[in-house]
C-alpha cells in the first residue's frame, strides 16, 4: 500500500477556506434518505416483523471523530445447532448507505460478540438487527453524539 | 464561597504535591505540567493507544521492524549496523549530524542512512515505507523522555524554529503560541486545544485516517490558519520540530500515538 | 502488500469458546471523499472478510463504505480440534490478502 497524498496549493487553499471552515469534516458528504434504511433491511430481512431486544448495540456516547467510532454487538443466544444466530447487520440512518456491516455466524461462532470500529456521518441512533436460526428478528440501537473538530483539512 | 476555597485549597495541595519538573523543560512555554496530546483525548480513544494489539499505528511498526531488518538489493539491511536495535535515539532527534553539520529529523536521519551506507535512494515523506521505519524507531523509545539537545550548533535551529513558534500567519492571522501556550486545555469546537507537544508521532490520527508524521501535522497545522505550507522535510519545519521537541523535553514518548 | 495482525490464541480446551482478533491495513476508501483539487476520489474498500477453522467458515463479513479505515474485528469460536485458523479478506476488485495462526486444542 502507497499513500498518496496530494497537499493543497496555495490557491486551492485560499478559495476553498472560507468554505472548509463551515463545512468542516462531515465525514461522508451525502445524508440517507430514511426510506433507504427500511429498503436496506427489507432487502435483508424481507417484510417480517423485527421484534426489540435480545440485541446489545454498544457506541461511546460521545465520537470525537466520526471516522473511527468502536462498535460492538451481543446478542442474547445459546449459539447451539438448534438455536443460533445466523447473522446481524448494522444500520445507520444518517450515513449515505445506511447497511454499514453484516456479520455471518452461526454455532461454530460459540458467542455472539462481534466488535469493530465504523464511520458516522454525524449524530445518529445507530440499529443492529439480529437473524436468529428460527427466523425470528430481533434488534439493538444506541445513539452517539459526534463531535467537530477544531480545524480541519480535507 | 466557602466550597469555592475549599476547592481552593484542595488545587493548593494538589499542585503541592506534583514534583516541580527541571525549570529547562519548560524554556519559556507558560504551563505548569506539561501534558501530552494523550491527556486530551476521549477515554475510548485512549483505550484505542493503550491496547498494543489493535492499536493501528502498529501495522506500520510491524512492517518497519520488517524492513529494518531486510537486506535490499546489494544493500546491507538496517539492521545489519544496528545490531542491537535503537532503543532511546528517537528521543533525542531532531539532533545534529556530525558529519555534515545539518540538523536532521528522524524522518530525514533514516534517508541520509539510506543514501550514506545503504546507497538506497530516499524515501519520500508520507510513503508507506518511511512511515513505516520511523514509527518501528520512535516505538523503541516508547515512554522514555523527550532529550533534545539544543546546544551548539543546534542553537540557531532551535532560533528559528521558536521564531515560527511565535510569529502570527495565514488568513487567520494566528500563531502557534497563540494557541498552544496562551489557550491550551480551552475548547474550540469539540476539541480541546492541546499544548502542541509531538511526543506521540508518528501517531495515527482519526482525521487522517492513517498514520502521519508530525511534519504532516505542522503542515495541516499551517493549512488551519490559512497560511501558506511549507513542504514537507523543509528546514525551517525541521527548526521547529527541534523547537517542539526541547519545548516538551521530559515527556514521555508515546508513538504510534492516537491523535484526533 | 497490507500488514496484518491477528490475536488468537496458542493453546485452547476443547469446547472452550476463544476470541479472535484481525486487523489489516487498508484505507477504505469510501468514495464520497474529494481531493484537494475537487477531484472525486474512487471507493476503494475491502468488501468481504472469512474466517475459516477446522474445515468451515466460522464467521464472516460483508463490509461496506461505513467500517472505518485499516478495518479492525474481534469476535469468537468454539475450539474443536488443533489446526490453522485462516483469515481472508477480499477487496471489490477481487484481490485478496490471507494470514494464518496455529491452535492447539487440548
Amino acid at each position: 500500500m502507497t499513500s498518496d497524498l496530494s497537499f493543497p496549493e496555495r490557491r486551492t487553499l485560499i478559495r476553498l477556506g472560507a468554505a472548509s471552515m463551515i463545512v468542516s469534516a462531515i465525514p461522508l458528504t451525502a445524508l440517507a434518505d430514511p426510506a433507504d434504511l427500511t429498503s436496506a433491511q427489507r432487502r435483508l430481512f424481507g417484510d417480517r416483523e423485527i421484534k426489540q431486544g435480545r440485541v446489545t448495540l454498544k457506541l461511546p456516547a460521545i465520537a470525537e471523530n466520526g471516522y473511527s467510532v468502536p462498535l460492538s454487538v451481543d446478542v442474547d443466544s445459546p449459539m447451539t445447532e438448534s438455536d443460533h444466530v445466523r447473522q446481524i447487520a448494522i444500520f445507520s440512518p444518517r450515513n449515505p448507505i445506511a447497511e454499514i456491516v453484516r456479520f455471518e455466524l452461526g454455532p461454530r461462532a460459540g458467542r455472539a460478540s462481534v466488535s469493530t470500529r465504523i464511520r458516522l456521518g454525524g449524530t445518529q441512533t445507530v440499529q443492529a438487527v439480529a437473524e436468529l436460526s428460527d427466523g425470528s428478528l430481533w434488534s439493538g440501537a444506541a445513539k452517539t453524539v459526534v463531535t467537530l473538530a477544531a480545524c480541519v483539512v480535507l | 464561597m466557602i466550597r469555592l476555597s475549599g476547592l481552593g485549597l484542595a488545587l493548593v495541595a494538589v499542585a503541592a504535591c506534583t514534583p516541580a519538573a527541571p525549570p529547562e523543560t519548560h524554556l519559556d512555554a507558560p504551563f505548569e505540567r506539561l501534558q501530552s496530546g494523550y491527556d486530551f483525548l476521549t477515554p475510548e480513544t485512549q483505550a484505542l493507544q493503550d491496547d498494543t494489539f489493535s492499536n493501528p499505528g502498529y501495522l506500520w511498526v510491524d512492517r518497519g521492524a520488517e524492513l529494518f531488518n531486510t537486506s535490499d538489493a546489494d544493500a546491507p539491511s538496517c539492521a545489519s549496523c544496528h545490531t542491537t536495535g535503537l532503543a532511546g535515539v528517537a528521543a533525542s532527534y531532531p539532533a545534529i549530524d556530525s558529519d555534515s553539520g545539518q540538523l536532521l529529523n528522524l524522518e530525514g536521519r533514516i534517508n541520509t542512512c539510506r543514501e550514506r551506507h545503504q546507497h538506497l535512494p530516499a524515501l519520500d515523506y508520507e510513503s508507506d515505507a518511511l512511515r513505516a521505519l520511523s514509527a518501528y524507531i520512535a516505538n523503541q523509545s516508547h515512554g522514555l523522555p523527550l532529550s533534545v539537545d539544543i546546544s551548539g550548533a543546534a542553537a540557531t535551529h532551535y532560533a528559528n524554529g521558536r521564531d515560527y513558534f511565535f510569529t502570527r500567519r495565514g488568513q487567520l492571522n494566528l500563531s502557534c503560541h497563540q494557541c498552544h501556550d496562551q489557550n491550551a486545555g480551552k475548547r474550540l469546537r469539540g476539541d480541546t486545544i492541546s499544548q502542541g507537544h509531538g511526543n506521540g508521532f508518528p501517531a495515527y490520527r482519526l482525521e487522517w485516517q492513517t498514520l502521519g508524521s508530525l511534519q504532516r501535522r505542522i503542515f495541516d497545522c499551517d493549512t488551519g490558519v490559512r497560511a501558506e505550507p511549507l513542504p514537507l522535510g523543509s528546514q525551517t519545519y525541521i527548526d521547529l520540530e527541534l523547537y517542539l521537541s526541547a519545548r516538551a523535553n521530559g515527556l514521555a514518548m508515546e508513538s504510534p500515538a492516537i491523535r484526533r | 502488500m497490507a500488514s496484518i495482525r491477528l490475536s488468537v490464541p496458542a493453546t485452547a480446551k476443547r469446547g472452550d469458546v476463544i476470541e479472535l482478533k484481525a486487523l489489516i491495513q487498508h484505507p477504505m476508501e469510501s468514495g464520497y471523499r474529494r481531493g484537494s483539487r475537487g477531484e472525486a476520489i474512487p471507493r476503494n474498500i475491502i468488501t468481504r472478510f472469512e474466517c475459516r477453522y477446522d474445515g468451515e467458515t466460522v464467521f464472516a463479513a460483508d463490509f461496506h463504505p461505513g467500517i472505518a479505515a485499516d478495518p479492525f474485528l474481534t469476535f469468537h469460536t468454539r475450539a474443536t480440534r488443533s489446526g490453522p485458523v485462516l483469515f481472508r479478506w477480499t477487496d471489490q476488485h477481487g484481490e485478496s490478502w490471507q494470514e494464518t495462526a496455529m491452535l492447539t486444542v487440548t
